[in-house]
């Protein structure tokens, strides 16, 4: 099978000023992350805020221009190819669907400027493409008259849905796409994107900071800590058991619906993560409770974890 | 149990036109964190605003009954009010951020709180800051209290807006959403804290959420809040074992569970959206979305007992088979 999507030795830096008379300061947002995603299967990106996962998503989407490293979206080089032909191979989903659709058009023009844009199609086969897309995500023909102010959250999660598909790209990127939505609509929105993917065989590349939503959509999930990714595997084998400490925190971290359990301590200290100021070692090491003085001068190398995982810590 | 804080049939209206809130009652007891629970636009927020007093222009509250330890609320001057509150009741928000002023320091915002309510000195004032973010756990509370708010981060944030809601030994303490804009691993932090500050400060918590998650760890009590009403008031171990309402039952499916997922199956879903109340409305407002619904439903619901601390908005009787204890 091949991969939708390759990424390797993928970096990016940003140079920032964080005062007047400092010097300027590196920000490694993401670090050396390599993965591929195979056609047709959905990879999960777990990880606090900062931890570069949207970093990440804006280089595979051909938004940011790596530092270094290399992305393939379907066996091709993002920057070789223009605008439109990256268009209608990959399109994002954005978390926020109040700022992603443009509050002075209707729903059916926002949804059929992806095909104006590429400057190919009939005004007859526009129209016939739109109702077809607005009818596949669920939104009647009358809700593409309307404005975005006048739909609800899901709804316009539905219409930013529509126009990411319209195209029929391959590959969708959806970060945090539910994030903004109440648990009810959260749930028909799931369970539409997951019919899609089966349907129109589509890739996946699932940003989420909800870990129970990522077990159910992915199949496999990489954990982000500080640009780089700490572990990934398999997603049943990865919440079965974590080898990462990280991992493990974030798991407990989950409040699953069960009453009496109490809120458990996930022993992560108060220190919080500043990709400014990575520290030596294992770049977890001062919220780790399990961390040893070797912890603290060498970094950890990537190390095979079953069934099709890796794993960067020295105590997995 | 005596009640510390009871609500009975509070109305809520915004320019005498949309009803925000249509008769929600309930009772948060002393020493026990009641969970106010609900998606986006079901009056949840409204609901506290009310309570505190602190409605936004235009808006009007009636109630039955509203008292705070034994007090009138509905009966308080404006005054009276200001008093009460940041003093025996205090409140936190979602976002610390907008309720933080950025141009004074923490240490000086904190002061202020006890000083205002209380006298006493500045130095007095910020020994006590000092000591109650020592107690929510922010280390260098010295180093603290002389800094900004955008100096930082947003857990951070939220405990200094947690420690500033103690300074006057509060009786009840209402948060709303007070982790939503959190990371998980910061949320699971500052909920162990309330929790921890319940016990040692003997503490009632209104906590207003939209995570059954956060409901089923933290709450004794909870109100389920649909389009302005409590349709189902139950304790915390019933309403997740044998929840009544529809939408109860449909909120709990749509909560995707670790460990008990189902990939290929879909998540329970409701359909529809929270329809608008107008003016006028009678019957069961989730009538559009329930898959029970009827004629019956448009006319007046009753509320149906179904034990000792449950009671629930609908026309269906209640499953008693399911309401045993297990």
């Amino acid at each position: 099978m091949t991969a939708a999507i390759e990424v390797e030795n993928l970096r990016c830096e940003f140079r920032v000023h964080t005062g007047l008379m400092s010097a300027e300061k590196r920000v490694i947002a993401v670090d050396d992350v390599t993965f591929s995603v195979p056609a047709g299967s959905v990879l999960g990106i777990v990880g606090e805020s900062g931890c570069g996962k949207s970093t990440l998503a804006r280089m595979i989407l051909g938004l940011l221009k790596p530092t270094a490293g290399t992305v393939l979206v379907d066996g091709k080089r993002l920057f070789d190819l223009d605008r439109k032909a990256r268009a209608r191979l990959i399109q994002p989903v954005f978390q926020d669907p109040f700022a992603s659709l443009n509050p002075r058009r209707r729903i059916k023009d926002i949804v059929a400027l992806p095909l104006e844009a590429q400057g190919t199609f009939t005004r007859g086969e526009i129209d016939r493409r739109v109702a077809g897309i607005l009818e596949r995500v669920g939104l009647s023909a009358a809700m593409g008259e309307r404005m975005p102010s006048q739909l609800s959250g899901g709804q316009r999660q539905r219409a930013a849905i529509a126009r990411a598909l319209v195209l029929e790209p391959r590959i969708v990127i959806c970060d945090e796409p539910t994030s903004a939505l109440d648990v009810s609509v959260q749930a028909q929105i799931l369970n539409l994107l997951a019919d899609l993917r089966r349907d129109l065989g589509l890739t996946y590349l699932f940003i989420s900071h909800n870990l129970a939503v990522v077990e159910h959509v992915a199949s496999e999930v990489a954990v982000m800590y500080l640009g780089r990714i700490v572990e990934r595997n398999e997603t049943d084998a990865l919440f079965r058991e974590p080898g990462h400490p990280y991992t493990k925190a974030l798991l407990e971290s989950v409040l699953t619906p069960e009453p009496g359990r109490g809120v458990p301590d996930i022993g992560l200290g108060d220190v919080m993560p500043d990709p400014a100021n990575i520290p030596p070692g294992c770049r977890f090491n001062p919220r780790c409770r399990i961390a040893v003085e070797r912890c603290r001068h060498e970094a950890p190398t990537r190390m095979v974890r079953p069934p099709q995982g890796m794993v960067e810590c020295h105590l997995a | 149990m005596s009640a510390l804080l009871e609500v009975e049939e509070l109305q809520v209206t915004f320019g005498g036109r949309t009803a925000a809130v249509r008769g929600a009652s309930f009772r948060v007891e002393k020493g026990e964190t009641h969970c106010l629970v609900g998606e986006s636009g079901c009056g949840k927020s409204v609901t506290a605003l009310a309570v505190m007093s602190l409605l936004a222009r235009g808006g009007h509250r009636s109630a039955k009954r509203m008292s705070f330890a034994g007090t009138d609320l509905t009966s308080l001057s404006d005054r009276e009010m200001a008093r009460l509150r940041g003093n025996r009741m205090a409140m936190i928000f979602q976002e610390p951020m907008t309720s933080l002023n950025p141009a004074f320091t923490i240490g000086s915002q904190m002061a202020e709180v006890l000083t205002r309510h209380k006298g006493g000195s500045r130095a007095a004032a910020l020994d006590r800051a000092a000591e109650l973010m020592g107690r929510v756990g922010i280390t260098a509370p010295g180093m603290r209290l002389g800094q900004f708010p955008h100096q930082l981060s947003g857990g951070l944030r939220q405990r200094v807006m947690i420690a500033m809601a103690l300074m006057c030994d509060p009786e009840l303490l209402i948060a709303d959403e007070p982790t939503t804009a959190l990371d998980v691993t910061v949320q699971a932090q500052i909920l162990r804290l309330l929790a921890n500050l319940k016990r040692e400060f003997g503490l009632s918590i209104l906590l207003i959420t939209h995570d059954l998650g956060i409901v089923a760890r933290v709450a004794d009590h909870v109100s389920v809040m649909y389009a302005g009403e409590v349709v189902e008031r139950a304790t915390t171990a019933e309403l997740f074992r044998a929840p009544q309402h529809p939408y109860t039952r449909g909120l709990l499916s749509c909560v995707p569970v670790p460990g008990r997922v189902q990939r290929d199956k879909p998540l329970g879903s409701i359909p529809g959206v929270v329809p608008a109340i107008g003016a006028g409305f009678a019957g069961c407002a989730f009538r559009s979305r329930c898959a029970h619904a009827d004629e019956t439903c448009t006319r007046a619901i009753p509320r149906r007992p179904a034990g000792d601390a449950h009671d629930y908005l609908c026309r269906l009787a209640p499953d008693w088979a399911e309401l045993q204890p297990a």
